[in-house]
Protein backbone atom coordinates (compact mmCIF):
# COMPACT_ATOMS: atom_id res chain seq x y z
CA UNK A 1 0.00 0.00 0.00
CA UNK A 2 1.16 3.61 -0.79
CA UNK A 3 0.10 6.47 -0.38
CA UNK A 4 -1.43 9.03 -3.37
CA UNK A 5 -0.87 12.77 -3.38
CA UNK A 6 -4.33 14.75 -4.28
CA UNK A 7 -4.69 18.47 -5.29
CA UNK A 8 -7.56 20.72 -5.44
CA UNK A 9 -6.19 23.35 -8.24
CA UNK A 10 -9.14 25.72 -7.48
CA UNK A 11 -7.92 26.12 -3.89
CA UNK A 12 -3.89 26.77 -5.19
CA UNK A 13 -2.65 30.51 -4.22
CA UNK A 14 0.88 30.00 -5.91
CA UNK A 15 2.60 31.16 -2.84
CA UNK A 16 5.50 27.53 -4.07
CA UNK A 17 5.96 26.27 -0.47
CA UNK A 18 5.21 22.87 -1.79
CA UNK A 19 7.97 23.54 -4.76
CA UNK A 20 9.86 24.71 -1.58
CA UNK A 21 9.45 21.79 0.81
CA UNK A 22 9.06 19.05 -1.34
CA UNK A 23 10.80 19.57 -4.66
CA UNK A 24 10.95 16.26 -6.58
CA UNK A 25 7.25 16.06 -5.79
CA UNK A 26 5.80 19.52 -6.64
CA UNK A 27 6.61 21.87 -9.18
CA UNK A 28 4.42 25.28 -10.39
CA UNK A 29 3.27 26.39 -13.53
CA UNK A 30 4.47 29.80 -15.36
CA UNK A 31 1.46 31.35 -13.15
CA UNK A 32 2.41 29.77 -10.35
CA UNK A 33 0.01 27.15 -9.47
CA UNK A 34 0.92 23.60 -8.66
CA UNK A 35 1.93 20.71 -10.99
CA UNK A 36 2.11 17.69 -9.65
CA UNK A 37 5.46 15.46 -10.51
CA UNK A 38 4.88 12.21 -8.91
CA UNK A 39 1.13 11.41 -7.97
CA UNK A 40 2.81 8.55 -6.01
CA UNK A 41 5.77 9.33 -4.56
CA UNK A 42 8.61 6.99 -2.67
CA UNK A 43 8.30 6.41 1.20
CA UNK A 44 11.46 8.38 1.35
CA UNK A 45 9.32 11.12 0.37
CA UNK A 46 6.19 10.86 2.75
CA UNK A 47 7.81 12.88 5.17
CA UNK A 48 8.45 16.22 2.49
CA UNK A 49 4.77 15.71 1.27
CA UNK A 50 3.01 15.83 4.88
CA UNK A 51 5.20 18.82 5.44
CA UNK A 52 3.71 20.22 2.21
CA UNK A 53 0.84 19.21 3.28
CA UNK A 54 0.86 20.68 6.55
CA UNK A 55 2.09 24.28 5.12
CA UNK A 56 0.14 24.76 2.15
CA UNK A 57 -1.47 28.46 2.95
CA UNK A 58 -4.70 27.47 0.06
CA UNK A 59 -5.09 24.28 2.10
CA UNK A 60 -5.05 22.89 -1.25
CA UNK A 61 -3.11 19.13 -1.15
CA UNK A 62 -3.96 15.89 0.67
CA UNK A 63 -1.70 12.74 1.27
CA UNK A 64 -4.17 9.81 1.21
CA UNK A 65 -3.23 5.56 1.24
CA UNK A 66 -4.15 4.10 -1.78
CA UNK A 67 -4.81 0.91 -2.45
CA UNK B 1 -20.97 37.66 23.12
CA UNK B 2 -22.09 35.97 26.63
CA UNK B 3 -19.40 36.36 28.92
CA UNK B 4 -18.70 39.18 31.11
CA UNK B 5 -16.34 40.66 29.36
CA UNK B 6 -18.69 41.23 26.34
CA UNK B 7 -19.01 44.79 27.32
CA UNK B 8 -15.46 45.78 27.62
CA UNK B 9 -13.69 47.25 24.58
CA UNK B 10 -9.91 46.91 23.61
CA UNK B 11 -8.25 49.48 22.70
CA UNK B 12 -6.38 48.49 19.36
CA UNK B 13 -3.52 47.64 18.71
CA UNK B 14 -2.74 45.99 22.29
CA UNK B 15 0.65 47.51 23.90
CA UNK B 16 3.01 44.40 24.37
CA UNK B 17 5.99 44.90 27.01
CA UNK B 18 8.91 44.79 24.77
CA UNK B 19 10.22 44.50 20.75
CA UNK B 20 9.96 41.06 21.32
CA UNK B 21 7.42 39.80 23.73
CA UNK B 22 3.75 39.51 22.95
CA UNK B 23 1.04 41.66 24.37
CA UNK B 24 -0.24 39.98 27.80
CA UNK B 25 -3.80 40.05 26.44
CA UNK B 26 -3.22 37.32 23.58
CA UNK B 27 -3.06 34.47 26.00
CA UNK B 28 -6.38 35.68 27.86
CA UNK B 29 -8.20 36.60 24.79
CA UNK B 30 -6.73 33.16 23.32
CA UNK B 31 -8.35 31.64 26.61
CA UNK B 32 -11.54 32.74 27.36
CA UNK B 33 -12.45 36.07 24.61
CA UNK B 34 -12.09 34.70 21.01
CA UNK B 35 -14.17 37.00 19.85
CA UNK B 36 -13.39 40.34 21.09
CA UNK B 37 -14.37 44.16 20.92
CA UNK B 38 -12.22 46.40 20.13
CA UNK B 39 -11.30 49.89 19.60
CA UNK B 40 -10.06 51.29 16.11
CA UNK B 41 -7.35 54.55 16.84
CA UNK B 42 -10.14 55.63 14.19
CA UNK B 43 -12.68 55.43 17.23
CA UNK B 44 -14.56 52.96 15.02
CA UNK B 45 -15.01 49.13 16.49
CA UNK B 46 -14.19 46.42 15.30
CA UNK B 47 -13.82 43.49 16.51
CA UNK B 48 -10.04 41.09 17.01
CA UNK B 49 -9.80 37.29 16.20
CA UNK B 50 -6.61 35.66 18.35
CA UNK B 51 -6.82 32.23 18.12
CA UNK B 52 -5.49 30.17 15.13
CA UNK B 53 -8.83 28.24 13.57
CA UNK B 54 -10.74 31.12 13.98
CA UNK B 55 -7.72 33.37 12.01
CA UNK B 56 -7.68 30.99 10.02
CA UNK B 57 -11.07 30.15 9.14
CA UNK B 58 -11.50 33.43 8.35
CA UNK B 59 -8.52 34.82 6.22
CA UNK B 60 -9.13 31.72 3.96
CA UNK B 61 -13.00 32.46 3.37
CA UNK B 62 -13.07 33.65 -0.12
CA UNK B 63 -16.61 35.30 0.09
CA UNK B 64 -14.61 38.60 3.13
CA UNK B 65 -12.27 41.24 0.93
CA UNK B 66 -9.49 43.41 3.21
CA UNK B 67 -11.46 46.21 1.12
CA UNK B 68 -12.57 48.49 3.92
CA UNK B 69 -13.61 50.92 1.09
CA UNK B 70 -16.81 50.45 2.04
CA UNK B 71 -20.10 51.26 3.17
CA UNK B 72 -19.97 50.12 7.46
CA UNK B 73 -16.63 49.06 7.29
CA UNK B 74 -14.63 50.56 9.99
CA UNK B 75 -11.71 52.70 9.17
CA UNK B 76 -8.34 52.34 10.60
CA UNK B 77 -7.52 55.83 11.27
CA UNK B 78 -8.87 58.99 10.58
CA UNK B 79 -5.92 60.70 8.00
CA UNK B 80 -7.95 61.96 5.47
CA UNK B 81 -5.88 59.81 2.90
CA UNK B 82 -6.89 56.63 5.07
CA UNK B 83 -4.78 53.65 5.41
CA UNK B 84 -3.56 51.04 2.33
CA UNK B 85 -6.60 48.85 3.41
CA UNK B 86 -9.13 51.93 2.43
CA UNK B 87 -7.27 52.39 -1.21
CA UNK B 88 -10.44 52.12 -3.89
CA UNK B 89 -7.70 51.47 -6.59
CA UNK B 90 -6.25 48.92 -4.93
CA UNK B 91 -9.44 47.07 -4.19
CA UNK B 92 -10.41 46.93 -8.01
CA UNK B 93 -7.84 44.50 -8.15
CA UNK B 94 -8.99 42.52 -4.45
CA UNK B 95 -12.04 40.55 -4.76
CA UNK B 96 -13.54 37.70 -7.14
CA UNK B 97 -12.14 36.84 -10.62
CA UNK B 98 -10.42 39.84 -11.51
CA UNK B 99 -7.83 39.16 -8.45
CA UNK B 100 -7.74 35.79 -9.64
CA UNK B 101 -6.47 36.75 -12.98
CA UNK B 102 -4.19 39.59 -11.74
CA UNK B 103 -2.99 37.15 -9.23
CA UNK B 104 -2.08 34.54 -11.32
CA UNK B 105 -0.31 36.87 -13.43
CA UNK B 106 2.01 38.48 -10.93
CA UNK B 107 2.40 35.28 -9.65
CA UNK B 108 4.72 34.87 -12.60
CA UNK B 109 7.58 37.24 -11.22
CA UNK B 110 7.20 34.69 -7.69
CA UNK B 111 7.19 31.56 -8.35
CA UNK B 112 10.02 29.18 -6.61
CA UNK B 113 12.04 28.63 -9.72
CA UNK B 114 12.16 32.71 -10.51
CA UNK B 115 13.14 33.13 -7.48
CA UNK B 116 15.59 31.23 -6.78
CA UNK B 117 17.08 32.20 -10.23
CA UNK B 118 17.63 35.54 -8.01
CA UNK B 119 19.04 34.17 -5.45
CA UNK B 120 22.55 34.54 -6.20
CA UNK B 121 21.76 38.45 -6.57
CA UNK B 122 20.40 38.62 -3.59
CA UNK B 123 23.54 36.99 -2.29
CA UNK B 124 25.58 39.27 -4.20
CA UNK B 125 23.72 42.26 -2.63
CA UNK B 126 23.88 40.72 0.83
CA UNK B 127 27.25 40.80 0.74
CA UNK B 128 27.93 43.80 -0.66
CA UNK B 129 26.00 45.53 2.71
CA UNK B 130 28.28 43.34 4.81
CA UNK B 131 31.23 44.77 3.01
CA UNK B 132 30.47 48.42 3.90
CA UNK B 133 29.61 47.61 7.48
CA UNK B 134 32.96 45.58 7.78
CA UNK B 135 34.56 48.63 6.48
CA UNK B 136 33.65 51.08 8.38
CA UNK B 137 33.44 48.36 11.42
CA UNK B 138 31.47 47.91 14.91
CA UNK B 139 29.30 48.76 16.38
CA UNK B 140 26.20 49.11 13.08
CA UNK B 141 23.06 49.64 13.18
CA UNK B 142 21.45 45.57 11.09
CA UNK B 143 18.54 47.98 10.43
CA UNK B 144 19.27 51.21 8.77
CA UNK B 145 22.94 49.31 6.89
CA UNK B 146 21.64 45.81 5.95
CA UNK B 147 17.70 45.01 6.55
CA UNK B 148 16.23 48.69 4.90
CA UNK B 149 18.04 48.28 1.86
CA UNK B 150 18.37 44.73 1.09
CA UNK B 151 14.30 43.94 0.07
CA UNK B 152 14.28 47.48 -1.39
CA UNK B 153 17.23 46.99 -3.46
CA UNK B 154 15.45 43.43 -4.37
CA UNK B 155 12.51 45.16 -5.57
CA UNK B 156 14.23 47.56 -7.48
CA UNK B 157 16.12 44.68 -9.87
CA UNK B 158 12.86 42.75 -10.08
CA UNK B 159 11.12 46.27 -11.49
CA UNK B 160 14.17 47.02 -13.61
CA UNK B 161 15.04 49.99 -11.89
CA UNK B 162 18.47 51.75 -11.70
CA UNK B 163 20.87 51.69 -9.60
CA UNK B 164 20.84 55.24 -8.94
CA UNK B 165 17.03 55.01 -8.34
CA UNK B 166 16.88 53.33 -5.19
CA UNK B 167 17.36 55.61 -2.97
CA UNK B 168 14.01 57.38 -4.16
CA UNK B 169 12.14 54.59 -4.11
CA UNK B 170 12.83 53.43 -0.85
CA UNK B 171 11.73 56.87 0.36
CA UNK B 172 8.35 56.76 -1.25
CA UNK B 173 7.92 53.75 -0.04
CA UNK B 174 8.58 54.32 3.31
CA UNK B 175 6.11 57.69 3.25
CA UNK B 176 3.42 55.11 1.67
CA UNK B 177 3.69 52.79 4.19
CA UNK B 178 4.79 54.22 7.68
CA UNK B 179 1.89 56.43 8.19
CA UNK B 180 2.41 58.07 11.51
CA UNK B 181 5.82 58.71 10.98
CA UNK B 182 5.18 61.09 8.06
CA UNK B 183 2.53 64.10 7.40
CA UNK B 184 -0.76 63.38 4.90
CA UNK B 185 1.05 66.38 2.86
CA UNK B 186 4.32 64.66 2.87
CA UNK B 187 2.47 60.60 2.23
CA UNK B 188 0.09 62.54 -0.57
CA UNK B 189 3.40 63.93 -2.55
CA UNK B 190 5.34 60.63 -1.91
CA UNK B 191 2.52 59.05 -3.73
CA UNK B 192 2.49 61.82 -6.37
CA UNK B 193 5.78 61.25 -6.91
CA UNK B 194 6.12 57.74 -7.42
CA UNK B 195 3.18 57.58 -9.66
CA UNK B 196 4.74 60.08 -12.16
CA UNK B 197 8.50 58.40 -11.68
CA UNK B 198 6.76 54.70 -12.43
CA UNK B 199 4.38 55.87 -14.98
CA UNK B 200 7.59 57.14 -17.07
CA UNK B 201 9.36 54.19 -16.30
CA UNK B 202 6.63 52.14 -17.52
CA UNK B 203 6.82 54.12 -20.56
CA UNK B 204 10.13 53.18 -20.83
CA UNK B 205 10.02 49.50 -20.51
CA UNK B 206 7.36 49.57 -23.00
CA UNK B 207 9.54 51.15 -25.39
CA UNK B 208 12.79 49.25 -24.48
CA UNK B 209 11.82 45.55 -22.76
CA UNK B 210 14.88 44.14 -20.39
CA UNK B 211 14.55 40.82 -18.45
CA UNK B 212 13.15 42.33 -15.90
CA UNK B 213 8.82 41.48 -14.33
CA UNK B 214 7.90 44.83 -15.12
CA UNK B 215 8.91 44.41 -18.89
CA UNK B 216 7.31 40.73 -18.81
CA UNK B 217 4.25 42.28 -17.24
CA UNK B 218 4.02 44.43 -19.96
CA UNK B 219 4.17 42.34 -22.61
CA UNK B 220 1.83 39.86 -21.03
CA UNK B 221 -0.29 42.82 -20.41
CA UNK B 222 -0.10 43.67 -24.45
CA UNK B 223 -0.85 40.49 -25.81
CA UNK B 224 -3.40 39.61 -23.16
CA UNK B 225 -4.97 43.27 -22.73
CA UNK B 226 -5.40 42.31 -18.99
CA UNK B 227 -3.82 45.41 -16.78
CA UNK B 228 -4.34 48.91 -17.58
CA UNK B 229 -1.57 51.66 -17.28
CA UNK B 230 -3.25 52.27 -14.01
CA UNK B 231 -3.47 48.46 -12.78
CA UNK B 232 0.61 48.40 -13.53
CA UNK B 233 1.24 51.28 -11.35
CA UNK B 234 -0.74 49.89 -8.81
CA UNK B 235 0.78 46.72 -9.06
CA UNK B 236 4.02 48.48 -8.93
CA UNK B 237 3.43 50.17 -5.64
CA UNK B 238 1.75 47.51 -4.25
CA UNK B 239 5.08 45.26 -5.02
CA UNK B 240 6.79 48.11 -3.18
CA UNK B 241 4.91 49.02 -0.22
CA UNK B 242 4.05 45.11 0.60
CA UNK B 243 7.38 43.82 -0.14
CA UNK B 244 9.74 46.37 1.33
CA UNK B 245 9.26 47.41 4.79
CA UNK B 246 7.33 44.47 6.25
CA UNK B 247 10.71 41.97 4.67
CA UNK B 248 13.36 44.64 6.08
CA UNK B 249 11.33 44.38 9.25
CA UNK B 250 11.08 40.59 9.61
CA UNK B 251 15.06 40.97 8.85
CA UNK B 252 15.34 42.95 12.05
CA UNK B 253 12.97 40.88 14.08
CA UNK B 254 14.83 37.61 12.99
CA UNK B 255 18.57 38.67 13.28
CA UNK B 256 17.40 39.95 17.17
CA UNK B 257 15.31 37.10 18.00
CA UNK B 258 18.40 34.93 16.86
CA UNK B 259 20.84 37.19 18.86
CA UNK B 260 18.85 37.53 21.80
CA UNK B 261 19.33 34.19 22.97
CA UNK B 262 22.56 33.67 21.19
CA UNK B 263 22.48 30.01 21.96
CA UNK B 264 20.30 30.03 18.90
CA UNK B 265 23.24 31.91 16.48
CA UNK B 266 25.59 28.99 17.81
CA UNK B 267 23.13 26.69 16.94
CA UNK B 268 22.75 27.80 13.73
CA UNK B 269 26.80 28.22 13.51
CA UNK B 270 27.09 24.69 14.22
CA UNK B 271 24.20 23.48 11.96
CA UNK B 272 23.76 25.70 9.17
CA UNK B 273 21.43 23.39 7.40
CA UNK B 274 19.00 24.58 10.22
CA UNK B 275 18.52 28.38 8.08
CA UNK B 276 15.56 27.20 6.64
CA UNK B 277 13.62 26.19 9.59
CA UNK B 278 14.90 28.87 11.46
CA UNK B 279 13.17 31.10 8.98
CA UNK B 280 10.02 29.97 9.32
CA UNK B 281 10.57 29.82 13.46
CA UNK B 282 11.22 32.69 13.16
CA UNK B 283 8.31 34.37 11.19
CA UNK B 284 6.03 32.07 13.60
CA UNK B 285 7.40 33.29 16.73
CA UNK B 286 7.77 37.34 15.49
CA UNK B 287 5.35 38.71 18.25
CA UNK B 288 5.73 42.14 16.96
CA UNK B 289 3.64 41.88 13.49
CA UNK B 290 1.89 45.13 13.80
CA UNK B 291 -2.07 45.50 13.16
CA UNK B 292 -2.54 42.04 11.78
CA UNK B 293 -5.00 41.81 8.79
CA UNK B 294 -8.43 42.95 8.63
CA UNK B 295 -11.84 41.59 7.11
CA UNK B 296 -14.92 42.93 6.23
CA UNK B 297 -18.06 40.46 6.55
CA UNK B 298 -20.37 41.25 3.99
CA UNK B 299 -22.33 38.22 4.75
CA UNK B 300 -23.64 36.43 8.02
CA UNK B 301 -21.19 34.10 9.29
CA UNK B 302 -19.69 32.45 12.37
CA UNK B 303 -16.66 32.00 14.11
CA UNK B 304 -15.57 30.14 17.42
CA UNK B 305 -19.66 29.44 18.15
CA UNK B 306 -20.15 32.93 17.86
CA UNK B 307 -21.91 34.54 15.39
CA UNK B 308 -20.71 37.35 13.13
CA UNK B 309 -22.93 39.94 11.56
CA UNK B 310 -22.67 41.24 8.29
CA UNK B 311 -20.97 44.12 8.82
CA UNK B 312 -18.71 43.57 11.27
CA UNK B 313 -14.89 44.86 10.52
CA UNK B 314 -13.11 41.45 11.88
CA UNK B 315 -8.83 42.04 12.65
CA UNK B 316 -7.02 38.87 12.17
CA UNK B 317 -4.13 38.41 14.73
CA UNK B 318 -1.82 36.57 13.19
CA UNK B 319 0.78 36.68 15.45
CA UNK B 320 -1.50 35.52 18.26
CA UNK B 321 -2.92 32.78 16.35
CA UNK B 322 0.94 31.85 15.76
CA UNK B 323 1.54 31.26 19.43
CA UNK B 324 -2.08 29.35 19.79
CA UNK B 325 -1.18 26.53 22.56
CA UNK B 326 -4.10 24.36 21.21
CA UNK B 327 -2.45 24.67 17.32
CA UNK B 328 1.68 24.83 17.95
CA UNK B 329 2.89 22.23 20.79
CA UNK B 330 5.30 24.58 22.58
CA UNK B 331 4.17 27.85 21.29
CA UNK B 332 6.15 29.96 23.67
CA UNK B 333 9.29 28.38 23.07
CA UNK B 334 11.28 29.53 19.40
CA UNK B 335 12.85 25.85 18.11
CA UNK B 336 14.37 26.39 15.49
CA UNK B 337 13.99 22.84 13.98
CA UNK B 338 10.35 23.28 14.14
CA UNK B 339 8.67 21.21 11.47
CA UNK B 340 6.34 20.86 10.05
CA UNK B 341 5.14 24.93 10.56
CA UNK B 342 2.21 25.92 9.47
CA UNK B 343 2.68 29.31 10.88
CA UNK B 344 0.34 32.00 9.26
CA UNK B 345 2.06 35.18 9.05
CA UNK B 346 1.77 35.38 5.44
CA UNK B 347 -1.93 34.74 5.66
CA UNK B 348 -4.42 32.26 4.24
CA UNK B 349 -5.97 30.92 1.51
CA UNK B 350 -6.80 32.43 -2.37
CA UNK B 351 -5.48 36.36 -0.36
CA UNK B 352 -2.29 34.60 1.31
CA UNK B 353 0.95 36.90 0.70
CA UNK B 354 2.21 36.64 -3.09
CA UNK B 355 5.75 37.58 -2.67
CA UNK B 356 6.29 34.94 0.30
CA UNK B 357 9.00 32.95 -1.71
CA UNK B 358 10.93 36.10 -2.48
CA UNK B 359 10.39 37.14 1.42
CA UNK B 360 11.49 33.52 2.66
CA UNK B 361 14.83 33.62 0.16
CA UNK B 362 15.57 36.85 1.57
CA UNK B 363 15.36 35.69 5.22
CA UNK B 364 17.35 32.84 4.42
CA UNK B 365 19.96 34.30 2.30
CA UNK B 366 20.67 36.95 5.09
CA UNK B 367 20.98 34.10 7.40
CA UNK B 368 23.52 32.98 5.20
CA UNK B 369 25.38 35.54 4.16
CA UNK B 370 25.80 36.85 7.47
CA UNK B 371 26.45 33.58 9.49
CA UNK B 372 29.38 32.79 7.25
CA UNK B 373 30.50 36.53 6.86
CA UNK B 374 30.25 37.87 10.79
CA UNK B 375 30.11 34.74 12.77
CA UNK B 376 30.64 36.53 15.80
CA UNK B 377 27.69 38.43 15.65
CA UNK B 378 25.82 39.84 18.89
CA UNK B 379 23.69 42.07 20.13
CA UNK B 380 25.23 45.79 21.52
CA UNK B 381 21.71 46.56 23.61
CA UNK B 382 19.94 44.66 26.04
CA UNK B 383 16.89 42.86 24.04
CA UNK B 384 14.13 44.41 26.17
CA UNK B 385 15.45 48.04 25.04
CA UNK B 386 15.16 47.50 21.33
CA UNK B 387 13.29 50.41 20.32
CA UNK B 388 10.06 49.66 18.44
CA UNK B 389 9.10 51.18 15.07
CA UNK B 390 5.83 53.25 15.43
CA UNK B 391 4.71 52.55 12.66
CA UNK B 392 1.20 51.67 13.00
CA UNK B 393 0.27 48.80 10.67
CA UNK B 394 3.59 46.89 10.11
CA UNK B 395 5.92 46.24 13.32
CA UNK B 396 8.92 46.26 13.54
CA UNK B 397 12.43 47.36 15.43
CA UNK B 398 13.97 51.00 15.00
CA UNK B 399 17.83 50.14 15.40
CA UNK B 400 19.15 47.07 16.06
CA UNK B 401 22.95 47.78 17.56
CA UNK B 402 25.04 44.95 16.91
CA UNK B 403 29.40 44.05 17.39
CA UNK B 404 30.90 41.46 16.02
Amino acid sequence: MGMRVLVEYEKCCGAGQCVMVAPKVFDQRDDGIVVLLDETPPPEQYKAVQEAVTVCPGAALRLEESA
Amino acid sequence: MSSESSDQVLDYPLRAPSALEPPAEWAQLRQGCPVAHIRLPSGDKAVLLTRYNDVRQVLSDPRFSRNLAQDGAARITTNEGGSVFENPEAASLAGGESHQRWRRLINRAFTVKRIQALQTKIEAMANQLVDAMVKKGPPADLVSEFAFPLPVWVIADLLGIAVDDRDKLAYWSNAMLTMTQFTQEEVNRAQMEFAQYFMGHIAAKRANPGDDLLSELITATDKEDVLTERELLMTGQGILVAGHETTSNMIGKMMSMLLADRSRWEQLLANPSLIRTAVEESLRFDANMGFGLPRFISEDTEVAGQPLPRGTTVVCSMSSANRDESFFEGAGEMKLDRAPNAHITFGAGPHSCLGQALARTELQTTLQVLLKRLPTLELAVKPEELPRREGLLVGGIEKVLVRW
